[in-house]
């Protein structure tokens, strides 16, 4: 017994920092995720000139939690010609492809489940390929002709677009030359460079795809209420449901996650090696501060009593983390020698460079889901063959040629002793150029196929009215 | 396995329980469901269901899935080529490193283009 208990301990020590990483992402991704459906519903508001969520907590600030409240305690359903274990087993799976592709996932330089593997972002993009397994077999297991239809149209749209994902991430990693996730960025700090300059077709086709793998608007078939109800999920509710919609956001943050480590440069500031830039790692603690004095300013003129001290609460939080961090900054800065040598400052000023990362990486995150909810609230949807033939037509072949392009502006590099800028150019250019024609074959096509439709429709007309 | 890889099976053993607990838990806590036989049928907007949902569709999805098991395999071996690229580079082997992906790519290449022509890649 006393060995086990040791073992356990033993083994606690080695590898506190996974486990404690392992257990937050497990507890604070579902919170993440419902914040990100507030500030959805904050920028739709904001787009078509409304206010959004205002009632529960300040500006609509606990909407998320009381949402979650009400979806756990909301009545359960499972329908009678269901496929009872399947129906039951599909959400789950969903969420846990989801989040367990986090795992391989870097949050800043140190805050990572899995640090030393070196297959990184296979392993992402393999547990992810899960995600359409818990969608077929939901809407196979409700027996529903909307959920059927729509987890049908949701795997062929999720295949087909993993495909461009995976060559666009290919041309990721001929730069980085590794799948590592830390050599991926220390490649890119190595190289003074953001690979979304090197390779900017590889980037926009990956976010194309993620959009599309993730389900989101203007490709969300799946989910078209007004074709489908609501798709895979239509007999799904209360907390099922919900499962479905944390892993659809837990994608978002993956895929957002895998976007900025390959080509936004990780957990890097914006030009790192810049000195006078330097006193932008002051900015993470500023904006904190800063957040916090708002709060005070606006704890006053709260209408009731719980929202004021909700308020004081977030800026009492803020500002304490802030000071911390600010006073070890400058500790750090003055030379006091006693203070220096102490074991819990040294502590707190090895975390800083972790926090840091970890505020440059889900900045960059989010801007990349901020561009999701644009993109969402400004594109009409898309119809289902429109859909498969940019997949098909365009993006497949655009991402390969793109590969080539990289391969080759690499050779040109390093063989015949070009600069890197103008290879790059040179190559990018040229894969804009097939890209274009690819869309104007399309178009011509496209063209094609809807006269010969319209000629066999007339011709069916012809026969009804003859 | 190699040591690396122990917090990560553990983390997925605690993702994988996160939503079995719950559901679990919850499943005690909400309050108990209340209606009649209507409820558990499959929504249909409101009309009787006719037929079983597991009836046919469209073969295209098919080709489709075919059609991606042959693109996915050519990823996967795009990652290592990916992956060695830059070590073929220095090792002043740029001609064979992209030659050989190029036959590759050469012969998929031509599939597409004869899927193309079929029009196995038109949904419409």
């Amino acid at each position: 017994m006393n060995a086990v208990l040791q073992g356990v301990l033993a083994f606690v020590q080695t590898w506190w920092v996974e486990l404690l990483c392992a257990v937050l992402i497990v507890l604070v991704v579902p919170l993440i995720a419902g914040y990100i459906v507030l500030v959805e519903l904050k920028v739709m508001a904001d787009m078509q000139a409304r206010l959004g969520p205002m009632r529960v907590g300040p500006h609509g600030l606990l909407q998320p939690i009381a949402d979650a409240v009400k979806l756990l305690i909301k009545e359960d359903l499972i329908p009678d010609n269901a496929d009872q274990f399947i129906f039951w087993f599909a959400p789950v799976l969903s969420m846990t492809a989801a989040l367990t592709s986090m795992g391989a996932i870097a949050f800043g330089p140190w805050f990572q489940v899995a640090r030393d593997i070196n297959i990184g972002l296979l392993f992402v993009v393999g547990v992810s390929a899960l995600g359409p397994f818990g969608i077929v077999l939901g809407g196979w297991a409700s027996n529903n002709h909307y959920s059927i239809i729509g987890a049908i149209r949701s795997t062929a749209q999720l295949i087909s677009y993993e495909t461009t994902a995976g060559f666009a991430l290919v041309s990721g990693f001929l730069l980085a030359g590794t799948l590592k996730v830390s050599d991926i960025v220390q490649a890119q700090y190595a190289g003074h460079v953001w690979y979304v300059f090197l390779t900017p077709v590889g980037f926009f086709t990956y976010l194309i795809a993620s959009i599309a793998e993730t389900n989101r608007a203007p490709f969300d078939l799946p989910e078209a209420e007004s074709e489908l109800v609501a798709g895979y999920m239509t007999e799904y509710s209360g907390f099922r449901w919900s499962l479905y919609f944390l892993a659809e956001y837990a994608n978002m943050i993956v895929v957002g996650a895998v976007g900025t480590t390959l080509f936004l440069g990780g957990w890097l500031r914006p030009f790192p090696h810049v000195a006078w830039l330097g006193w932008v790692d002051a900015l993470p603690a500023l904006l904190l501060a800063a957040v916090g004095v708002y709060c005070v300013m606006r704890a006053g003129k709260q209408p009731a009593r719980v929202q004021a001290m909700f308020m004081w609460v977030v800026a009492l939080l803020c500002i304490v983390v802030a000071l911390i961090f600010g006073l070890v900054e400058v500790a750090h800065a003055s030379n006091f020698a006693a203070l220096q040598a102490s074991h819990s400052f040294l502590l707190l000023r090895s975390m800083y460079p972790g926090l840091y990362g970890a505020f440059w990486f889900l900045l960059k995150v989010s801007a990349y889901i901020y561009i999701f909810m644009w993109l969402r609230f400004t594109l009409p949807r898309f119809r289902f063959d429109q859909l498969m033939r940019l997949g098909w037509h365009i993006l497949i072949p655009l991402s390969l040629v793109n590969v080539i392009s990289v391969g080759v502006g690499l050779a040109l590099e390093s063989s015949l002793g070009w600069n890197r800028w103008p290879a790059m150019i040179l190559t990018s250019i040229a894969t804009l150029f097939v890209g274009m024609l690819l869309i104007r074959w399309n178009d011509k096509h496209a063209a094609a196929a809807s006269a010969s439709i319209a000629a066999d429709n007339s011709q069916v007309e012809d026969s009804y009215a003859g | 396995m190699p040591p690396a890889y122990i917090p990560l099976l553990l983390f997925s053993l605690l993702v994988l329980s996160f939503p079995i607990i719950t559901l679990i838990v919850f499943n005690y806590i909400r309050p108990g469901s209340r209606g009649g036989p209507a409820k558990f049928q499959p929504y249909e907007c409101g009309i009787l269901p006719e037929s079983s949902a597991r009836g046919r569709y469209s073969a295209r999805f098919y080709i489709i899935a075919m059609l991606f098991v042959v693109f996915d395999v050519e990823t996967i071996f795009l990652f290592p080529w990916a992956v060695l690229f830059r070590t073929w580079l220095a090792a002043h082997l740029a001609a064979f490193a992209l030659l050989s992906m190029f036959v590759f790519l050469g012969i998929l290449l031509v599939g597409y283009i004869w899927l193309y022509k079929k029009g196995a890649l038109d949904l419409a």
